[in-house]
């Protein structure tokens, strides 16, 4: 009996050890899991905080009066000469009037400064869009400078002494009297979607690089998608096994872990050296990633097909279908979804990518909007990379804000994998 | 498939056929991230008030510019290279190798080089003897010797500087504002000890790596490229010090501040008049054979030319730029203008 009792307390003591270390192991996972969340709400909160004022623009309202001596002196009414004239003197025209005591040259370029150097641009559309306003006043909203967006937004404290503001006395009296005549606004920034480049940043938008990443990924998915499943298909159903096919295979799982400034090394001195290809072009950047993603969606593309069991492909081949018949019509169908979801990851992947691009030159100020993958473009986080940079703090902002985009694209790309997944794919 | 593979074939021939042809129509420039944002500021302003397309630039660093630039003559290279450093002998021997045998400097404007700190700590007045002392590898002792840099702290050495770690963030070597910080700022310090002056007649190699060797036992900190990062370092710990270019202190006045360098103030004035030491010019240059084959190059020269520009209130100086005095912009300009008489 008491044998039976010791062994019986033993066994009792081993466990309550076994369980306190189950116990232990599962508070060190979720540990570790609240750690990466904290991580992630950290970066999320910095960045959404500096970023969410990006999408907003503060504008200033105007009267400004379209002086036909200075829009158009000859009176032809001619587009072409139009198109040059400085509209730029009827913006400071208006704010003289509308500030009639500045009269000293320093405080007037002051006075200039509140308004955006894009304000001309926007009266010269104006004109050109109908040319019956010349000679009118008219009231327009036009874009305040960054300074001003950013003292609108709060950024610069406006208690600080004034030698320690990057924005003087005089410019926040002016600010406060047109905040006073209901003149100041701020609006969704749509511009910030639908221009390009800019070193000013109330103007820098993010469409240039957008359409850049789209025309990059075009390029990097139609050469990337089909190469690698017909790759992988041949290496799973068709190719002998022998040591070259391993030697292969060692060396696509290889490819994958290379550093990606290798593929931009490995493009220069190829894509562009060797076959002229233009420099700066989505083109080559598509084909570097195209070559950084390859071994990411063989690999994927290769799981996906071993997955399927055997007993549909020797049914297919069993009632006479050839193998690549049945390769064709049965195998790859229901590999598709786990294919489709290793290509979406391999995307997001090349869709972040900046070290390759630098060597080919896409690492760039360009202002105009790309419109064919020959023309020379920025991407994404290029775009991020760029403005980070940039010594005026009202980038700063913009630089978040991209980022926010950027990451609402890769969210998007991977849930939408996650979902293929969850959808279309059957357990056997 | 048949489809597919047909789209393809004609996509690699596209793409091969594209490459091989296409003139180019568009200004490419390269060079120096120091006058990257005045050189877009022109770019910019170029592309939008006439018909011609906004250049393209790329921010390389000044010695990677050269390295483009001088690759050789021909519509895949470069047509204007940026530098916050005069060009060296061994790259225009690099540029006539590969035939670019003309080439013409304008210089831009100045720029001045600061060190400053949060503004939640104490303004530093420092001599640029101290600086030199406080950064350099080896320094000479009591005796003259050269040993490994002793100083730890700021009052090391001198009483009057603050009783803290020596911690100055600044540009790695690669950076052509470490360069101009280095001849500047340490050779400034280093030639006022007569035993190392001396040097330089008889050992010049000797001299250069003595006032030119940055500490690197911690107390000298390469914090990259991005300039922006120091001075977020910088309000995160009011003990450091951070070297960058004016126009980012310009831009955060309101979290940091410079420090006086031999009395000075880093202010606008001061750099435009030279009283402040460390400032350098800042240069760009052009291929002249590329002038007439890709169009708008002298009108895009034109516009960094305009005094609406570069001038005394040009827009360049709202990014920071520090403008010549009137000849000297005169003289440029005119330089530029005979290069169109020219072709």
């Amino acid at each position: 009996m008491t044998e039976l009792k010791e062994s019986m307390q033993k066994a009792h003591a081993r466990l309550k050890k076994r369980r306190a270390a189950e116990k232990r192991f599962k508070m060190f996972g979720v540990g570790a899991l609240a750690f990466a969340f904290l991580c992630v709400l950290m970066l999320f909160t910095s960045i959404i905080s500096n970023g969410y004022t990006g999408f907003k623009q503060s504008y200033i309202q105007l009267d400004v009066v379209m002086d036909e001596t200075v829009v158009d002196p000859d009176g032809s009414r001619d587009p072409a000469k139009m198109m040059f004239s400085n509209y730029n003197a009827l913006v400071k025209t208006a704010l003289k009037t509308k500030f009639p005591d500045v009269t000293n040259r320093r405080d007037k370029r002051k006075l200039y400064g509140l308004i955006s150097s894009s304000a001309g641009y926007d009266l010269r559309d104006m004109v050109l869009d109908d040319p019956s306003i010349i000679g009118t006043t008219q009231t327009v909203w036009v874009m305040a400078s960054d300074e001003v967006d950013m003292l609108i937004k709060g950024v610069f404290d406006r208690t600080q002494p004034e030698s320690t503001r990057p924005i003087t006395n005089d410019e926040i009296a002016w600010v406060e009297t047109l905040e006073k005549e209901n003149r100041v606004e701020k609006r969704f920034n749509t511009n910030f979607f639908t221009a390009g480049d800019s070193r000013e940043p109330e103007q820098a938008g993010i469409q240039g690089a957008l359409v850049g990443s789209a025309l990059t990924m075009l390029v990097t998915l139609a050469l990337s998608f089909p190469l690698g499943v017909m790759a992988a298909i041949y290496l799973e159903e068709f190719a002998p096994k022998n040591k070259f096919t391993y030697l292969v295979e060692v060396n696509i799982n290889n490819l994958a872990a290379v550093p990606s400034i290798v593929f931009g090394l490995l493009g220069l001195a190829i894509f562009l050296n060797l076959f002229g290809m233009p420099r700066s072009a989505p083109v080559a950047g598509g084909m570097v990633l195209a070559l950084m993603t390859l071994p990411t969606i063989i690999i994927a593309a290769r799981a996906a097909l071993k997955s399927i069991p055997p007993s549909i492909m020797e049914a297919a081949i069993g009632v006479g279908a050839s193998k690549m018949q049945a390769v064709f019509h049965h195998q790859l169908p229901l590999a598709l979804p786990g294919i489709l979801t290793g290509t979406i990851i391999g995307m997001a992947q090349a869709l972040g990518e900046t070290a390759p691009l630098l060597m080919i030159g896409m690492v760039a100020f360009i202002a105009d909007v790309p419109s064919t993958p020959f023309d020379p473009a920025t991407v994404l986080p290029v775009q991020v990379y760029l403005w980070a940079d940039s010594p005026e703090r009202a980038f700063v902002e913009k630089t978040s804000a991209a980022i926010m985009v950027l990451l609402g694209f890769l969210i998007t790309m991977n849930a939408l994998a996650v979902l293929l997944r969850k959808k279309l794919e059957r357990r056997w | 498939m048949s489809l597919k593979k047909t789209l393809a074939v004609a996509a690699l021939a596209s793409v091969v056929a594209a490459g091989a042809a296409e003139a180019r129509d568009q200004i490419r420039i390269v060079g120096s991230s120091t006058v990257y944002p005045f050189a877009t500021a022109v770019a910019e302003t170029f592309g939008k008030t006439t018909n011609f397309k906004t250049p393209i630039i790329e921010s390389t660093g000044s010695g990677g510019g050269f390295k483009l630039f001088c690759a050789g003559v021909g519509e895949e290279h470069a047509d204007i290279t940026n530098a916050s450093r005069a060009v060296k002998k061994s790259e225009i021997e690099r540029c006539a190798e590969n035939g670019v045998k003309e080439i013409t400097e304008v210089k831009v404007g100045y720029d001045g080089i600061v060190m400053a700190n949060s503004k939640s700590g104490k303004r530093m007045e420092i001599t640029r003897k101290q600086i030199f002392l406080a950064l350099a590898k080896d320094v000479p002792n009591a005796e003259g010797k050269l040993v490994a840099n002793p100083y730890q702290k700021w009052s090391d050495i001198d009483p009057s500087l603050p009783d803290f770690k020596i911690e100055v963030l600044g540009p790695p070597p690669t950076s052509g504002t470490r360069d101009a910080f280095a001849e500047l700022a340490l050779e400034g310090g280093c030639k006022q000890f007569p035993d190392i002056k001396a040097l330089k007649k008889s050992d010049k190699k000797k001299y250069k790596a003595v006032c030119h060797s940055v500490r690197e036992d911690g107390a000298y900190i390469d914090a990259g490229e991005n300039d922006n990062l120091i001075i977020q370092k910088l309000n995160a710990n009011p003990d450091a010090f951070g070297v960058f270019g004016f126009s980012f202190l310009d831009q955060n006045s309101d979290t940091v501040q410079g420090s006086l360098i031999d009395g000075k103030e880093p202010l606008f004035e001061a750099i435009a008049d030279g009283s402040y030491p460390v400032s350098r010019p800042l240069f760009f240059y052009v291929k002249n054979a590329h002038i007439g084959s890709v169009p708008g190059i002298l009108e895009y020269l034109a516009e960094f030319t305009n005094d609406k520009a570069w001038g005394d209130e040009g827009y360049l100086t709202d990014k920071g730029l520090i403008p010549m005095p009137t000849e000297e912009r005169a003289k440029y300009k005119a330089a530029v203008q005979a290069l169109g008489a020219g072709s």
